[in-house]
C-alpha cells in the first residue's frame, strides 16, 4: 500500500493541477494578508473559502483522479497485489497531496506575516485542520461515488451533486426545518443537524472559536456549551473522523467486491 | 503734622477684599479630626461644628456609618482616611446645602433587601460637591435624591457585585436636577450611573466598566448631554429609554459582547441626537425600539454583530455621514415600513462604482440582508451564519428586494472612508 500510496503521491505532486491548486492557496493567502494585515481578520475571511473550496475541489479531484488512472489500476490489479492495498494507496496518495498543497499554500504566507506571533495561531491550526479533514472526507466520497459508477459522466454528475447537496441544498433544507417548525425547541435538532454535515460543522467549530459566537444569541449560547468545551471538541473532531472513515470502509467494502 | 495718605479706589478695593478674606476664619473655624486628636469622631464633629465649617480628617481608620451632615460643611480627608461602615448601614447622608465632601475613602456600606443604603447620599439638597472620593465594597455609591446643581467630580467607584438583587449602582440621580457628573470611574456596581426622573444633567468624561447590568441607564430624564464618555465590557451596555431631548456626543462604545449585549439600547426616545460616537466590537451597536426623530450622524460602527437593530415603530430618524465597518449585519429592520432617511454612509461591504468621481456611489446600497429578516423570524437560523446557502439568498435580495422594505437604501453612499 505503501508503495502505491508513494507513486500516487509523486505522479500527483509533480502533476499541474496540485502545482495550482497550491500556488492558488499561496496567492489567496498572500492577498488576504496584504489587504488586511490582520492575521485574525483574515482568518475568517479565509473560513468562508475553505468551507466552500475545499469540499468542492477533493470531489472533483478525487473522481478526475480515480477515472483517470483506472487503465493503471486495472494493470496494478493484474499484479498480486491486495486490492484494498490499491484503492487506500491511491486514494491517501490523493488525499494526503491536496492537504499538503492547503497546508503548504495558507501556511507559508501566514508564518511570513507573523502568525508565530500572533495568538490567531490556535484559530489558525483549528482551520488547517477542518481543512485537511474536509479534504480526507470529499475525496473518500467521490471515490465512493467514482468505484460505484462505470459510467463517467454519471459519476461526475454525483460527485457534483453530493457538493452541491451538502454545501447548499442542506442549508436549504436545514433553514425551512426551521422556520417551518419554529413553534417548537429546536436547540437539539439544530444541534444534530449541524453535527451531521460535515461542512455546517466544521463551519460551527470555526465560527465559535472566532469570537463571534455572541452573535449566535440564545442558540449560540447552546452551541457553545456543547462545541466550546473540550468534551464537546473532542465530539465534533470525532464526528469529523467518523466521517473520514466511513467513506474509507466504503471504499474497501466497494473494491473487494467490484467485478473489473 | 498730618500726613496724607490717599489710596486709589481699586487699591481700595482689594484691600477690603483681603480684610474680608482674611478675617472670614473669625466665623468659620477649621476642626481637625484624628485618631488621636480631641476629636476623633467625625459624626460628633459634625454635631460641634458650626455653618460653613472646615473639618479636616486625618489619616487613619474611621468605624462609622449613619454621618449626618446637615449644615454647610467641607468635610476633607487628608491623605485618604478611612471610613469604614462595617457594613451596617448608610455612611453619608447629606440633608444641607453647600455640602463638600472630598478626598475620603468609604468602604464597607451595609447591603439591605428594604432600604437602598448608599457611601454617600445626597437629600434635598443644592450647590453640592463630592469630589476625590474612592468608594468600595459598597451597595449604591453616591445616590443623589431630589438633589440640585450640583457637581459629582473626579470620583473612583469600585464593586464587586455578583448578583443583581443585591447590588447597587455606582451613582444614581433621583428626581435630581442640573448636576454635572464629570470624569468619574465606577467599575463592578449594577448599574454604573442611573438616571430616574432627572433632568438637564451633564455627564462628561466618565468611565464605566465592567458593571453587571448598564453602563449608563436613563429612565423618563429629558434634556441631558452625555458626551465623551467609555462604557466597556457592561452586561448589557447603555440602556435610554423613555427620554426626550438626550444629546450623545463622542462617546465610546466598546466589547458589550454576549447573547443580551447592546452598545446603547434605546426604547422610546425621542427628538435625541447621536453623533461622533464610536460604537466598537459589541453584539449590537444600537438596538432602537419606538424611537422617532433622532439623528445619527458622523458615528463610528467597527466590528459589531449588528451595527444597527431597529425593532419597531421607528419613524423620521435620519442616518448621515457614519461609518460602518466590517459588521455581521449593518442594518437589521423588521417590518416592511420604512420612514428612515440613509444618507451619504460609508459601508465596508459596499461593492459599486463611482464614474463621474464625485466621491458618491453610482449604485445604492441596499443595508439590509434578507438573512436578517429570517433571523428576526426565527431566532435559531443564525446557526447558519456564514453559509454559502445564505450568501447566495442575499445577493438575490439584493439584485430585487421582495421581503425587504424596497425604499430602504442610501442612494449616495460614500466611496471612501469618512475622516
Amino acid at each position: 500500500m505503501l508503495k502505491i500510496l508513494k507513486y500516487s503521491f509523486y505522479d500527483l505532486i509533480r502533476s499541474r493541477w496540485s502545482y495550482v491548486y497550491f500556488l492558488f492557496y499561496l496567492a489567496l493567502g498572500f492577498v488576504l494578508l496584504f489587504l488586511n494585515n490582520d492575521v485574525s481578520k483574515a482568518v475568517i475571511t479565509l473560513m468562508n473559502v475553505i468551507i466552500v473550496l475545499i469540499p468542492l475541489i477533493g470531489t472533483i479531484f478525487g473522481v478526475m483522479y480515480y477515472y483517470n488512472s483506472r487503465e493503471f489500476t486495472e494493470l496494478l490489479l493484474a499484479q498480486p497485489i491486495n486490492r484494498r492495498a490499491i484503492f487506500m494507496g491511491q486514494y491517501f496518495g490523493v488525499a494526503g497531496s491536496l492537504t499538503l498543497s492547503l497546508v503548504l499554500g495558507l501556511g507559508i504566507p501566514f508564518v511570513l506575516y507573523g502568525l508565530l506571533r500572533s495568538n490567531a495561531i490556535f484559530d489558525f491550526t483549528l482551520l488547517l485542520v477542518t481543512g485537511a479533514f474536509l479534504t480526507f472526507i470529499f475525496v473518500g466520497l467521490s471515490f465512493v461515488i467514482a468505484i460505484s459508477n462505470e459510467n463517467k459522466i454519471k459519476g461526475f454528475g454525483y460527485a457534483v451533486l453530493l457538493w452541491l447537496f451538502l454545501a447548499v441544498v442542506y442549508d436549504g433544507l436545514f433553514l425551512m426545518s426551521l422556520i417551518v417548525f419554529e413553534e417548537y425547541p429546536l436547540d437539539t435538532f439544530s444541534l444534530v443537524a449541524t453535527a451531521l454535515n460535515p461542512i455546517d460543522l466544521s463551519r460551527i467549530l470555526i465560527l465559535l472559536k472566532l469570537d463571534i459566537s455572541a452573535l449566535l444569541g440564545y442558540t449560540g449560547a447552546i452551541f457553545k456549551k456543547f462545541f466550546g468545551t473540550d468534551l464537546g471538541f473532542l465530539v465534533s473532531m470525532a464526528i469529523l473522523l467518523l466521517w473520514t472513515i466511513l467513506p474509507i470502509l466504503g471504499l474497501s467494502l466497494k473494491a473487494k467486491r467490484k467485478d473489473f | 503734622m498730618h500726613l496724607k495718605f490717599p489710596l486709589h479706589p481699586t487699591l481700595k478695593y482689594i484691600l477690603g477684599s483681603l480684610l474680608f478674606i482674611m478675617g472670614s476664619p473669625i466665623w468659620a473655624s477649621t476642626w481637625n479630626i484624628c485618631r488621636d486628636c480631641e476629636h476623633s469622631s467625625i459624626k460628633k464633629t459634625i454635631a460641634l461644628a458650626k455653618a460653613h465649617d472646615t473639618l479636616l480628617i486625618q489619616k487613619g481608620i474611621y468605624k462609622e456609618f449613619e454621618i449626618l451632615v446637615d449644615k454647610p460643611l467641607v468635610i476633607k480627608g487628608i491623605g485618604y482616611p478611612i471610613v469604614d461602615g462595617e457594613k451596617k448601614g448608610e455612611i453619608f447622608r447629606v440633608q444641607s446645602d453647600n455640602v463638600t465632601l472630598d478626598g475620603l475613602f468609604v468602604i464597607n456600606v451595609g447591603i439591605s433587601y428594604t432600604k437602598d443604603n448608599a457611601a454617600i447620599r445626597v437629600v434635598q439638597s443644592k450647590d453640592f460637591l463630592i469630589q476625590n472620593m474612592v468608594l468600595e465594597q459598597l451597595f449604591f455609591g453616591i445616590y443623589l435624591e431630589k438633589s440640585s446643581h450640583g457637581k459629582v467630580y473626579h470620583n473612583r467607584i469600585i464593586g464587586e457585585a455578583v448578583d443583581e438583587y443585591n447590588s447597587g449602582n455606582g451613582i444614581q440621580l433621583w428626581y435630581s436636577t442640573d448636576i454635572e457628573v464629570l470624569k468619574n470611574h465606577v467599575q463592578g456596581t449594577r448599574d454604573g450611573i442611573y438616571l430616574e426622573f432627572s433632568d438637564r444633567i451633564t455627564i462628561t468624561y466618565n468611565t464605566s466598566m465592567d458593571n453587571l447590568r448598564y453602563g449608563l441607564h436613563f429612565m423618563f430624564s429629558n434634556h441631558d448631554v452625555y458626551s465623551n464618555n467609555t462604557f466597556e465590557n457592561n452586561g448589557a451596555g447603555v440602556a435610554v429609554m423613555f427620554s426626550k431631548f438626550i444629546t450623545m456626543k463622542n462617546n465610546t462604545f466598546r466589547k458589550n459582547w454576549g447573547t443580551a449585549a447592546y452598545g446603547m439600547l434605546l426604547k422610546e426616545i425621542n427628538d435625541a441626537e447621536i453623533s461622533g460616537n464610536t460604537f466598537e466590537e459589541n453584539t449590537i451597536g444600537i438596538n432602537i425600539e419606538g424611537s422617532n426623530r433622532i439623528q445619527y450622524h458622523n458615528n463610528d460602527f467597527i466590528n459589531n454583530g449588528w451595527a444597527i437593530r431597529v425593532i419597531g415603530a421607528c419613524y423620521t430618524n435620519s442616518f448621515k455621514g457614519n461609518n460602518f465597518l466590517y459588521n455581521s449585519f449593518d442594518i437589521s429592520y423588521n417590518s416592511k415600513l420604512n420612514d428612515n432617511v440613509f444618507e451619504g454612509n460609508f459601508w465596508s461591504s459596499y461593492t459599486g462604482y463611482d464614474l463621474d468621481r464625485d466621491g458618491i456611489g453610482d449604485v445604492p446600497y441596499r443595508p439590509v440582508k434578507l438573512f436578517s429578516y429570517v433571523v428576526n423570524r426565527t431566532p435559531e437560523t443564525i446557526v447558519l451564519l456564514r453559509s454559502l446557502f445564505m450568501d447566495i439568498i442575499d445577493f438575490s435580495e439584493r439584485v430585487s428586494p421582495v421581503f425587504t422594505p424596497d425604499n430602504l437604501k442610501d442612494a449616495q453612499p460614500l466611496m471612501k472612508i469618512r475622516r
